[in-house]
């Protein structure tokens, strides 16, 4: 039997072979100052963001959701942060960014709060529910911020996004902590096979007693809480809080990488696993759109293809053409010495 | 009253009836040859034989009903007639043309119109355009809407309506949705209607409307297959009644050499199932001194079940008699909290208890496993384990239950109720409906009820698992919990049960003591009680 | 026999006029609702901001402005008509302007330049249509695909904006019928063109009855209706749509560029729905989108009048939007209950 994250990781382990076999350069990994560099630790990197923000996406797709607001969210996080640290006396002290991070993340918590009360609550589908914020949330992000691109220089803020911890990057830290997390919570409670119940049929769910609407709420609030964290991290890089810019069309990113996974999007089963191995891919390729000198605003070009691929090896019609064909050619093999009578009449 | 100008002007007509007399029995002409001719039908889906071999003909101005219980094949039947699917072999004639359907556009081309359960209109468009949509007149291009509604009104008036065409049909009533669709077929000038379940949401005056419209158009010459489980309705409109069973021809007959046990016992068949390997616990003594397990006084919900009273003793196993669509499922369905109840108490162990939800039932000891194993039991893509460890799951909240405990629950019931293939693992969708079942009987069990209501556990799965389901159910409620067993095949409820709650059109008629009642007396009960003799 | 059905009354009162009214019409309310609210806008601003907003001059511009904005707003409302959704109409804009602008500079004649870029958002909406229609992918992740790709090929054609001197397209914008104080554009003459038009197909066309019908019934096939077609033909339109707001937008701007609509496609649908149209499809008017996009005009001019930040004006369109789906919400729910 194949295992489900087969395909995903082969493409990730064909991606890297591409790209260690066009430029020699790109699988090296050299050590300075007791740090690693190289084009594969900066995809460790850079990942962070896109990693948070799929972690969330990927329980409220389990539950049949979808939450559109991530990008917004991510916007408000680095506003409040920025704003904090901003107007403190001292942009270099620890506490002060701590404090900055622990209020954006507490805020972010309420904006997915807030979609899940929509959606579990008040009952509105998520795309929808989700939509408001999305509209809503950059504008918010605006106001914190007076309008403008707010900037700082703050070493423990920058350190975030840019700093080493023995070796490796800080923020790859962050995300395999999240990651962590996020699977210990759901796989080692029963909060992670009850999500899948209530995802995978809600009405046989709720006759065996499930509290769905406590589950959807909280996926949608750990949506928020994450993509609160990679908004900071998203701030500390470009050291600015910029909310048109931050968290665009990561949505987006943050499906594909979902579905490229291996989870549906009807809901049900879903792969922590996978959502990491479908980051890194985005990411990869990301990096080697850059190296064939594409522009990266031109880049979402290729990831519409590879969507539109992969929806359609997905969609329900090409898997019931798949089985009619499989079924008639074993149909053919059976009946084969009446075939030719078959064709004749 | 057309060249007075469209019905509008009059709203809120009470509706009249076009036919002169009203019919007290049926009497289409019958004599015809038929418009409709299926023969040697046949529809398989993987793993299942729909259809076998089955012969159906319909003729002009008869109204003829198609009987049979969950799994006959009823509908299937009705998706060859409709095109919706396709037929693997046989033929279909109609008027005498051959005819081979790839859609639904396909039979309504050939004069064929459907009515669905489940109306298929537009509610958020006026009557008048659902009349109408698709073959509105045009002038110049343009959609002409006066003579949109006019025609729709006179279509309408035609079937004895007269309603604003102008208003949202979302205002109307289910009756009313009903004739605006019978009026859309009219415009299609359809020679063979088709109403698949047409009164399973209207009240007695509706189907009186109905029944008018009805049998004005046979008068007309319209063929008309109508597909009801309400016995009453069948002996009052049909003239002709095809009777199916697992997939096969049971026969044709008149409906006035049909009396209703014959039918039911048709319908029903006999047992498969060799319940003398089953040790009967009819004759168990219960002790019905005590407070019961559960008391229900008049629960019911409008439109859904008429006030009903039930009582289970511990121990006791309860069985509920009567065909589908009496009202069974819905009568556990409101004990269980699944739906809610609009009147009535219900007890438990002797204390009020509001049912409002699953969670509050189970909560108090009452599990329910429903007929819909699909849709409303196993969750497919989970495993076994999963399915099995959920009831219990569910009520410990987050914390999850420790993998030794996992382990030996999964282990024990899967064992007690003998799943096979015995590997926890399997993703459950991929197990036969009999194991599937058990594995819901499982998750309840291991949740420890005080009374399980199992809803036709035993349909559709084969015939050796059957007897040990119901063995168990047996064993089970002599080691002391109560059962409500709701089951098509009386034989088995007369077996199981102690006593049996017996329903028809959606009210209970009756409870009888199952030792004093053979099985012939128990159709008979279904068929007849309340009505003096068989129509 | 029914309630609904009771005998008429002699005399017809008021009360028969709101009942018959709302009999048939009810799905009217929303958009008159945004009437009323754009009227109320007006008048707010002309008491408590200043004496002249309401003014020829205000009012023509107010469709200036908003031209594009209508243009989108009338193929996202066939498209929301059907059920689904079009988030692919800010980056068609983007990239029909784009080419456009790229094809005028390397010296085309606009008779071929302009036909070209409607054929690419026309293509763009064929691609999300038969998604959606074929290959059962839901609409929502369908045209975030179209997004991406137009977005891309916008940046594809250049990265950089690319000044327009075709006097043909410019005069679009510059040229000004004028009537006293009161103008009008090509550019606006188009809109409320295009507006009309749709509003004529929506509601005496049978493709447009279908459109409804498909909103209003996901079964609508079983009808006999031509639903694959129609679904199709509602992206291809809101494709070409895309195209026309991609030429006003360049006329308005004077060039193309490829980061503009960034986030249009969710202020189209807020005017949409403000508008009265239903997000799940069935329900609304053409017209509503208008006065729709005009109230999103008109907060936004209000706002710019009272010297605030513009991302109040987000921030009122997130509130308005919610507010209108969660009584749409609660009219839905009603009507299903009493059928």
């Amino acid at each position: 039997m194949k295992h489900r994250l087969f395909w995903p990781v082969a493409a990730l382990v064909l991606l890297i072979l591409i790209n260690t076999v066009a430029r020699s350069q790109f699988a090296s990994i050299t050590v300075r100052d007791g740090r690693f560099y190289g084009a594969l630790i900066d995809i460790l990197r850079n990942s962070a963001p896109l990693m948070l923000v799929s972690l969330g996406m990927t329980v409220v797709i389990a539950t049949r959701g979808i939450d559109l607001s991530v990008g917004a969210v991510m916007a408000v996080s680095g506003a409040v942060a920025l704003t904090i640290i901003d107007s403190s006396a001292d942009a270099n002290s620890l506490g002060t960014v701590m404090v900055a991070v622990v209020v954006a993340i507490l805020a972010s918590l309420l904006l997915g709060v807030w979609n899940g009360f929509l959606v579990s609550a008040i009952g509105i589908q998520p795309i929808v529910a989700t939509l408001v914020l999305m509209l809503a949330g950059r504008g918010v992000a605006l106001l914190i911020t007076g309008g403008f691109i707010t900037t700082v220089n703050s070493t423990p803020f920058s350190f975030i996004s840019t700093g080493y911890l023995v070796l490796l990057p800080f923020a790859f830290f962050i995300w395999v902590a999240a990651v962590a997390a996020v699977g210990l919570i759901e796989r080692r409670t029963a909060l992670g096979v009850l999500t899948e119940a209530v995802g995978i049929n809600p009405e046989a769910s709720r006759l065996a007693g499930v509290r769905s609407r406590g589950i959807i709420w909280s996926a949608y609030a750990a949506s928020g809480v994450l993509s609160g964290i990679a908004g900071i991290i998203y701030a500390s890089n470009i050291r600015a809080a910029d909310a048109n810019a931050a968290g665009q069309f990561i949505e987006l990113y943050a499906i594909l990488a979902v579905v490229l996974g291996g989870t549906s999007l009807m809901g049900g089963k879903f792969s922590i696993a996978g959502t990491v191995v479908g980051v890194l891919i985005i990411q990869t390729l990301e990096s080697s759109i850059l190296f064939l000198g594409v522009s990266s605003a031109q880049s979402p070009v290729f990831f519409a293809a590879v969507v539109i691929v992969v929806v359609v090896l997905q969609s329900p019609p090409l898997h019931r053409f798949v089985r009619r064909l499989a079924s008639s050619v074993r149909s053919r093999r059976l009946t084969e010495p009446t075939s030719d009578l078959e064709a004749a009449g | 009253m057309s060249d007075r100008g469209p019905v509008r002007r009059r709203p809120g007509r009470v509706l009249h009836h076009k036919s002169k007399a009203k019919r007290v029995t049926s009497s289409g002409n019958t004599d015809h040859p038929p418009i409709v001719e299926l023969r040697g039908i046949t529809i398989s889906f993987p793993g299942v034989l729909a259809l076998d071999n089955v012969d159906f003909s319909l003729r002009p101005g008869e109204v003829h009903a198609l009987m049979g219980e969950n799994g006959a094949g009823k509908s299937t039947l009705i998706k060859a007639l409709t095109g919706v699917y396709s037929i693997d072999s046989g033929s279909i004639d109609v008027a005498g043309n051959r005819q081979a359907f790839h859609g639904t556009s396909d039979a309504e081309a050939a004069g064929i119109s459907t009515m669905y359960q489940e109306i298929n209109l537009c509610t958020n468009l006026s009557v008048g355009e659902n009349v109408m949509l698709g073959h509105e007149p045009r002038k110049g291009g343009r959609i002409d809407w006066k003579a949109v509604h006019r025609m729709a009104a006179e279509h309408l008036e035609g079937l004895g309506i007269s309603i604003d065409t102008r208003s949202l049909l979302s205002n109307h009533s289910i009756a009313i949705q009903q004739l605006v669709a019978i009026s859309r077929a009219m415009v299609l000038d359809a020679k063979v209607l088709v109403l698949d379940e047409p009164t399973s949401s209207l009240d007695r005056g509706e189907v009186e409307q109905l029944f008018a419209v009805i049998r004005d158009l046979r008068d007309r010459g319209a063929a008309i297959l109508f597909v009801s489980h309400f016995l009453d309705q069948v002996y009052e409109i049909a003239d002709r009644i095809t009777v199916l069973r697992n997939g096969k021809l049971v026969g044709e007959y008149l409906v006035r050499d049909l009396p209703r046990e014959a039918l039911v016992t048709k319908m029903i068949g006999h047992a498969l199932v060799d319940l003398a390997a089953i040790s009967s616990t009819a004759a168990r003594d219960i002790d019905r001194t005590d407070v019961p397990i559960l008391r229900a006084s008049d629960v019911g919900r409008r439109g859904v079940l008429e006030p009903a009273d039930v009582e289970v003793f511990d121990g006791e196993i309860v069985g509920i008699a009567g065909l589908l669509g009496s009202g069974r499922t819905e009568l556990v369905r409101l004990l269980y909290g699944a739906d809610r109840a609009d009147s009535g108490q219900i007890e438990v162990a002797g204390a009020p208890t509001k049912m409002t939800s699953p969670r509050h039932a189970i909560d108090h000891g009452v599990a329910f496993s429903s007929e819909d194993r699909r849709e409303e039991g196993i969750v497919s893509d989970l495993t076994v384990a999963e399915n099995i460890l959920l009831g219990i799951q569910a009520r410990e909240g987050f914390r999850k239950i420790r993998r030794a405990k996992q382990e030996s629950v999964v282990f024990e019931y899967m064992t007690a109720l003998d799943v096979r293939p015995a590997d926890p693992n399997m993703i459950a969708g991929n197990l036969s409906g009999g194991n599937q079942q058990k594995v819901l009987i499982a998750r309840w069990l291991a949740t420890a009820p005080e009374l399980l209501i199992l809803d036709e556990p035993t349909r559709g799965i084969d015939v050796g698992t059957k007897a040990d389901l119901q063995r168990k159910v047996a064993e089970l409620s002599e080691q002391g919990l109560s059962v409500i067993f709701i089951s098509s095949e009386l034989e088995e409820v007369l077996r199981l049960a102690q006593r049996v709650v017996v329903m028809r059109d959606r009210k209970c008629i009756g409870e009888l003591d199952s030792l004093n009642v053979e099985l012939d007396g128990l159709i008979d009960f279904i068929a007849n009680e309340g009505k003096g003799s068989a129509a | 026999m029914t309630i609904l059905e009771s005998a008429a009354p002699a005399r017809r009162k008021v009360s028969d006029h709101y009942r018959v009214f709302m009999s048939r019409r009810a799905s009217l309310l929303p958009t008159l609702a945004a009437v009323a609210i754009l009227i109320l806008l007006f008048i707010g601003a002309e008491i408590f901001l200043r004496g002249d907003f309401i003014s020829p001059r205000n009012i023509s511009a107010l469709l200036l402005d908003n031209a594009f904005l209508v243009l989108l707003a009338v193929g996202m409302t066939f498209v929301i008509m059907t059920g689904g959704i079009d988030l692919s109409v800010g980056s068609v804009m983007a990239f029909t302007g784009i080419w456009l602008a790229k094809l005028l500079e390397a010296g085309t004649s606009l008779a071929i330049a302009l036909p070209a870029s409607l054929l690419a958002g026309a293509l763009v909406g064929l691609l999300i249509g038969a998604l959606v229609q074929y290959f059962e992918v839901q609409p929502f992740i369908a045209s975030l695909a179209g997004l991406f790709l137009a977005r891309g090929l916008a940046f594809v054609v250049s990265l950089a904006s690319i000044k327009v001197e075709n006097t043909a397209v410019l005069s679009l914008q510059t040229t000004r019928f004028r009537f006293g104080d009161w103008y009008i554009t090509p550019t606006g003459i188009l809109a409320l063109g295009v507006v009309l038009i749709g509003a004529y197909v929506m509601q005496y066309t049978r493709f447009g009855r279908t459109t409804y019908a498909i909103g209003g019934n996901q079964q609508a096939s079983l009808m006999g209706l031509k639903v694959s077609r129609t679904t199709v033909a509602v992206y291809v339109i809101s494709g070409v749509c895309g195209g026309l707001a991609g030429l006003v937008l360049t006329a308005y701007s004077g060039a193309g560029y490829p980061r503009n609509g960034i986030g249009t496609e969710l202020d189209v649908i807020a005017a949409v729905v403000i508008g009265g149209t239903l997000l799940t499809g069935g329900r609304g008017y053409m017209l509503g989108s208008m006065v729709g996009v005009f109230v999103y005009g008109t907060i936004k001019t209000i706002i710019s009048f009272m010297g605030a930040e513009q991302s109040w004006t987000q921030i009122i369109i997130g509130v308005l939007l919610l507010v209108f789906i969660v009584v749409q919400r609660a009219i839905v729910a009603r009507s299903d209950r009493r059928s």
